[in-house]
């Protein structure tokens, strides 16, 4: 028996913040691609503390649904997780190449193939490409258009720039996009001043943030200048400056997330079948069917 | 209820792999003269296959009772189906049947009780499965019965679970909001009958009014985990003897980044906390943990089913408010009040701690926490600045 565990942050405020670990677990669930899947949280129950003894499995992958790796993925996991022989050098990444570590916990009796973060996972540039998709409602979407990827920017985790800069050089390079830019909020380039960095006319903003909360739907709405009022909400595309921005939120919230989630289980040798495929035709049969709502939710209230 | 040949096919085949077989009461062995059939009520010897079969049909409790837990179910040793068992008043891991009938031994906060516990002999379970076998778990209340009818999907002798709020234990089930997918539970948990959201699952506000019926096993046990999460695990390491406590020094001593402090709180403080955060009105959880492993904490850790391992997020969270709040250095101070409005203070922060503020009505003038009696004191004694007019008493 093989289980998956999406360990996540979660919030003690905004319940929200972990919408998208269940929505992401459920698309697991639905594959059948595990016997157990279980949604494992910082703030939120079951704490990460006690997850792995809820399972039967003896087989257990963890995935982060994180996006860089990091204060949480280096410490606070696995410490809580008591993985006793962990040590980050297991990952032997620079900021953006952990894959996994197969460690046995503490206080059960089970292999424990601890993954990298979601968020530098290869197949994560495919789901930023997705999410301009979606949000302009294109599938083609490319031509005369220019990607912005965004995140939060130094201070807080030095990887986290990393992991940006990684999937806008790998969109670059498909050239898909007339100009791809990493933008950040706490660090040059701004996000702030989007439009000084885009000749096209189009330029889709997609966060590069597990969940929505007070950075996607406060913050950035507002630095980017698509509202003054972020409670207000705000038009999907909106003008600022003659250009036309495509906002929609956190690039997590993304459907096509749970495929990166069983990528990152596949590379530590699970056994997932035509899991991945399945999650894929969903997603394009989606996009392909509606074109995507085009209009961002703006209702996420505040995390902490 | 009438005993289908595959169940006494499996059976069989079960005996002749393992020679001797024995399970909740039943035994069937295999030796040199045939097949042995024990219950506890009769038992046959040296018996051909025939023979064997119309013994096990005129037990069909044993042998349907045997398929549910060996084939329907599985997963010995494990919470999943200890839980299960529980719910049935079966007996766990080998624990002792109590056939003393002593009515419902296993109400709220008989941790003990529950251990010694009134457990029903097959007989007397499927004689009460038919009418249904109620457990409470927090505030969950579950039915364990048997099927309906017995269909092609339906074998004999197969158990369904009703989940829903203790208070709807005896609401018309067409009056409550029927479900069948457990992920639906989620949902149900995260706000409370205000609408707040609940971010410890085990406050004892979950809102009523909702129902699961005829879940399998399995889904019951999803369903308890997306509700009270980790409480089946942690309940049957405890029947085990196995609950690995973590106490609070341990625990804030693990702590980094921003609850690197929560190891500064001070020993009473930590009480405080305890009897603050850890008691039956606001957490269904049994406080197990401790000060330290032999330094324990005089607040009550309350009586719920299931007990609490380690303190949680939430209380982690508050921990480092109040360690920071504790660094502070007490002040004397000298305001003017009069003891009715003294007393008043009190019942204020009683209200609030006790979250009675919504109970208390309009005109109840007599109530220091009422709310123009509140505003009245506000007036009276905040100055311009919406203060406490409060001097400090220089030593
Ligand atoms: S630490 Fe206290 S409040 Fe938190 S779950 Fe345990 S008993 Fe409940």
């Amino acid at each position: 028996m093989q289980a998956l565990v999406i360990a996540a942050h979660g919030s003690h405020l905004n319940p929200d913040a972990s919408d998208p670990t269940y929505a992401h677990a459920d698309r697991v669930r639905e594959t059948g691609a595990f016997d157990e899947v279980r949604e494992a949280f910082w703030k939120e129950e079951p704490h990460f503390r006690e997850v792995i003894r809820t399972l039967e499995s003896d087989e257990v992958f963890v995935v982060p649904l994180f996006i860089s790796e990091g204060y949480f993925t280096e410490r606070v996991i696995p410490r809580e997780l008591r993985l006793e022989k962990w040590d980050p050098d297991l990952w032997e990444s620079d900021g953006t190449e952990a894959s996994d570590a197969t460690l046995e916990a503490s206080d059960v009796d089970k292999t424990i193939h601890y993954c990298g973060p979601i968020g530098t996972h290869d197949a994560m540039t495919d789901v930023i490409v997705q999410r301009a998709e979606s949000v302009t409602g294109d599938p083609g979407v490319g031509e005369g258009v220019g990607l912005a990827v965004v995140g939060h920017g130094t201070d807080r985790n030095e990887n986290s720039a990393k992991a940006i800069e990684y999937h806008t050089e790998r969109i670059r390079e498909r050239g898909r996009f007339d100009e791809v830019r990493a933008l950040f909020m706490d660090e040059e380039p701004e996000v702030d001043d989007v439009t000084d960095y885009f000749e096209s006319e189009d330029v889709v903003v997609v966060p590069l943030f597990i969940a929505d909360g007070y950075h996607t739907q406060e913050d950035i709405p507002e630095d980017v200048g698509l509202t003054e009022d972020y409670t207000t909400g705000w038009d999907v595309p909106a003008e600022v400056d003659g250009h036309r921005i495509w906002y929609a939120g956190a690039v997590g919230t993304e459907e096509l997330t749970a495929d990166v989630v069983l990528e990152r289980t596949a590379d530590a040798g699970a056994d997932i079948g035509d899991a991945v495929d399945e999650i894929r035709a969903r997603v394009r049969s989606a996009t392909d069917g509606d074109g995507g709502s085009g209009r961002a939710d703006t209702n996420a209230g505040a995390g902490d | 209820m009438s005993l289908t040949t595959t169940a006494v096919d499996a059976l069989h085949e079960a005996a002749e792999a393992d020679g001797d077989l024995t399970f909740d009461g039943l035994r069937l062995a295999v030796d040199d003269d045939g097949y042995r059939l024990e219950t506890p009520a009769s038992g046959w010897a040296g018996l051909d296959e025939a023979e064997l079969r119309d013994a096990l049909e005129a037990i069909p409790a044993y042998v349907t009772n045997w398929r549910y837990w060996r084939r329907s179910i599985g997963g010995e040793g494990t919470a999943r189906q200890a839980f299960l068992r529980w719910c049935e008043r079966a007996p766990i891991d080998g624990e002792a049947t109590d056939r003393s009938g002593d009515g419902d031994p296993d109400e709220r906060g008989s941790a003990d009780r529950e251990k010694t516990g009134a457990t029903l002999a097959v007989p007397d379970r499927y004689e009460a499965l038919r009418g249904g076998i109620d457990r409470e778990w927090g505030q969950l209340s579950i039915t364990a019965r048997f099927v309906d009818s017995d269909g092609a999907d339906r074998l004999p002798g197969e158990r369904v679970y009703d989940l829903r709020h203790v208070d709807d234990a005896d609401t018309d089930l067409a009056d409550l909001d029927a479900y069948d997918d457990p992920r639906t539970a989620r949902e149900i948990a995260t706000y409370d009958e205000d609408g707040r959201y609940r971010p410890l699952k085990t406050a004892p506000t979950l809102v009523s009014g909702w129902a699961f019926t005829d879940l399998s096993g399995a889904e019951l046990v999803e369903a308890i985990e997306f509700f009270y999460p980790a409480t089946i695990a942690n309940w049957h390491r405890e029947r085990r003897g196995e609950l690995d406590v973590d106490h609070w020094r341990g625990t804030a001593e693990r702590q980094t980044g921003i609850y690197d402090v929560v190891d500064e709180l001070p020993r009473e403080a930590v009480e405080w906390m305890a009897e603050a955060c850890c008691a039956d009105s606001q957490c269904l959880r049994r406080r197990e943990w401790q000060y330290d492993e032999d330094d324990d904490l005089d607040a009550d850790g309350g009586d719920g089913r299931f007990p609490c391992r380690e303190p949680c997020s939430l209380v982690v969270a508050a921990a480092r408010k109040w360690a920071i709040l504790e660094s502070e250095a007490e002040r004397t101070y000298e305001l003017e009040l009069t003891m009715s409005e003294l007393n008043q203070l009190e019942a204020l922060i009683d209200a609030v701690a006790d979250g009675r503020i919504d109970e208390i009505r309009e005109a109840d003038v007599n109530d220091g926490a009422n709310r123009y009696r509140a505003r009245y004191l506000r007036a009276k004694r905040f100055d311009d600045e919406g203060s406490l007019r409060a001097r400090e008493v220089d030593d």
